[in-house]
């Protein structure tokens, strides 16, 4: 696949909230204004570049030669975790100003399914490490999206008059629902025209 | 035996990999290690750390970071934590406090159980009071009382509040931290928070006219303004069709009111929450 069609696939069409459901918790935490979830978006999508490199290298490098492919999830998760916490850190003591801005979303991320989904992803469709690498920016920028149109229609809903027992997260489930409705226009169909 | 010893490795490789990442980050956090806040940690250590919001940020560590930097001025935000965390942050940033005012607690001012207060229709839906409150307000000809449905349980982060069995919901004083949250959430408005060591209580919330909260309730207040005039050192106050008793001043005759009262809607606080705290089990 072109490293073009991955970029379109992963934004649009399989977005990762939007098409797979994954991460909705930062999506529906998060997204209450506008800053914050800019916020969460690059922190996710940095997180996931770099945790698709490093999971591609993990599995085609160790975990394949050794036999031991079967063991990828759980090494994943372990790998995934100490990573963030390992770019917390590094954050934290050489750019106090970024971590004061990501600072709350970086440990969000430890937990988020999105970034284990799209290493696992990545693995199954048999990417190189540049498309790994091009599927975990552009899953990165596709959650970044899907965040931002959310906190941009919940900004909205603050001033709307909605029943007291729907404020909150149930209001932004529906709408989130509404939303990935929207998105499955974007199918394979997309793809094909854009790339023939 | 194959399988097994795929079993094995598997299993020893993950917990070496795992130890492995693991003496990382602790090498990594001695390395990047970043200088905390003195003044903040102290903070945050006589906090309660139960995160409730009630202080209006995040968490107790936001309220710390904000004293600690002087954003916020304000030394009571922490409710729950009550005196000995206002001792305790008065303390540490050298301020004078005043420890001694007492605790809040939530009181639902409804005495409208089943068979008491009339109802409208029969509600069948979401067991949640701002659900029912979408269909006409609620199921309760009054409305201002306590709808029984509980959204204030659901918030109460210390289980302080229980449902009685027959439509009504009562608030264990003593569990109570004071945090506002059910009477933030409460649609009716019938939780309002009264002083731990009240004597009495006006345990009604109705605004109706008297009339009309006769006939929607048998122990509404009906602003007969018998307290009112009767014992005007007693600190009951007619506002809006509805008794309210001030704290503050307690003068004679608090308790003569208990027996003029017509509707019976003045009571004794402690005793009757034991009593019906024992009925909900
Ligand atoms: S106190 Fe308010 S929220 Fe609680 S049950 Fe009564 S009406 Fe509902
Ligand atoms: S929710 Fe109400 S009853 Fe529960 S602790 Fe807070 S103020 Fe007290």
């Amino acid at each position: 696949m072109s490293y073009f069609a991955i970029v379109i696939t992963y934004i649009f069409i399989s977005n990762l909230i939007l098409a797979q459901f994954l991460g909705l918790c930062p999506f529906i935490g998060v997204s209450k204004n506008v800053e914050s979830a800019v916020g969460m978006g690059f922190a996710v999508t940095f997180v996931m570049s770099i945790a698709s490199l490093v999971t591609w290298a993990l599995y085609h490098l160790i975990l394949m030669p050794l036999g031991l492919a079967y063991l990828q999830t759980i090494v994943f998760i372990l790998t995934i975790a100490s990573l963030v916490q390992l770019v917390e850190m590094v954050v934290q003591k050489y750019s106090p100003v970024l971590y004061k801005a990501l600072g709350i979303y970086l440990p969000l991320i430890t937990t988020n399914c999105a970034v284990m989904g799209i290493a696992l992803i990545n693995i199954k469709s048999g990417y190189n490490v540049l498309e790994s690498f091009t599927a975990g920016i552009a899953a990165g920028m596709g959650f970044l999206l899907a965040i931002l149109l959310m906190s941009a229609i919940r900004v909205q809903m603050e001033t709307e008059r909605v029943p007291r027992f729907l404020k909150g997260a149930p209001i932004a489930f529906i709408s989130g629902g509404l939303m990935a409705m929207a998105f499955m226009a974007f199918d394979n169909s997309l793809l094909n025209n854009l790339v023939g | 035996m194959d399988v097994i010893l795929r079993i094995f490795w598997g299993f020893l490789s993950t917990v070496l990999f795992g130890g492995l990442l693991g003496l990382g980050l602790a090498v990594a956090s001695r390395k990047l290690k970043v200088e905390k806040d003195e003044t903040v940690e102290a903070l945050d250590g006589v906090l309660p750390g139960l995160n409730c919001g009630a202080c209006g940020y995040a968490g107790c560590g936001g309220y710390a970071e904000a004293l600690a930097a002087g954003k916020d001025e304000d030394l009571t935000k922490c409710k729950p934590g009550g005196a000995v965390a206002l001792a305790g942050i008065g303390k540490i940033l050298g301020v004078e406090v005043d420890t001694n005012a007492v605790r809040m607690v939530a009181y639902v001012h409804c005495l409208g159980k089943e068979g008491v207060a009339s109802r409208s229709y029969n509600y069948e839906g979401l067991e949640d009071c701002n659900a029912a409150t979408v269909l006409f307000s609620g199921d309760k000809d009054c409305k201002y009382g306590c709808l029984g449905l509980g959204s204030c349980m659901n918030v109460c982060p210390t289980n302080a509040i229980r449902k009685t069995g027959d439509g009504l919901v009562v608030v264990n004083p003593d569990l109570c931290i004071s945090c506002g949250k059910c009477v933030d959430i409460c649609p009716t408005g019938v939780m309002r928070m009264i002083p731990e060591d009240a004597d009495f209580v006006v345990a009604c919330n109705s605004r109706d006219k008297g009339k009309l909260t006769k006939s929607n309730c048998k122990v509404g207040c009906i602003a007969c303004k018998i307290c009112e005039k009767k014992f005007p050192e007693a600190g009951y106050k007619i506002q809006d069709n509805l008794s309210i008793l001030g704290y503050d001043n307690r003068g004679p005759g608090r308790a003569e009111a208990v027996e003029k009262c017509p509707a019976k809607c003045i009571i004794p606080y402690r005793e009757v929450k034991i009593e019906e705290a024992s009925s909900a089990g």
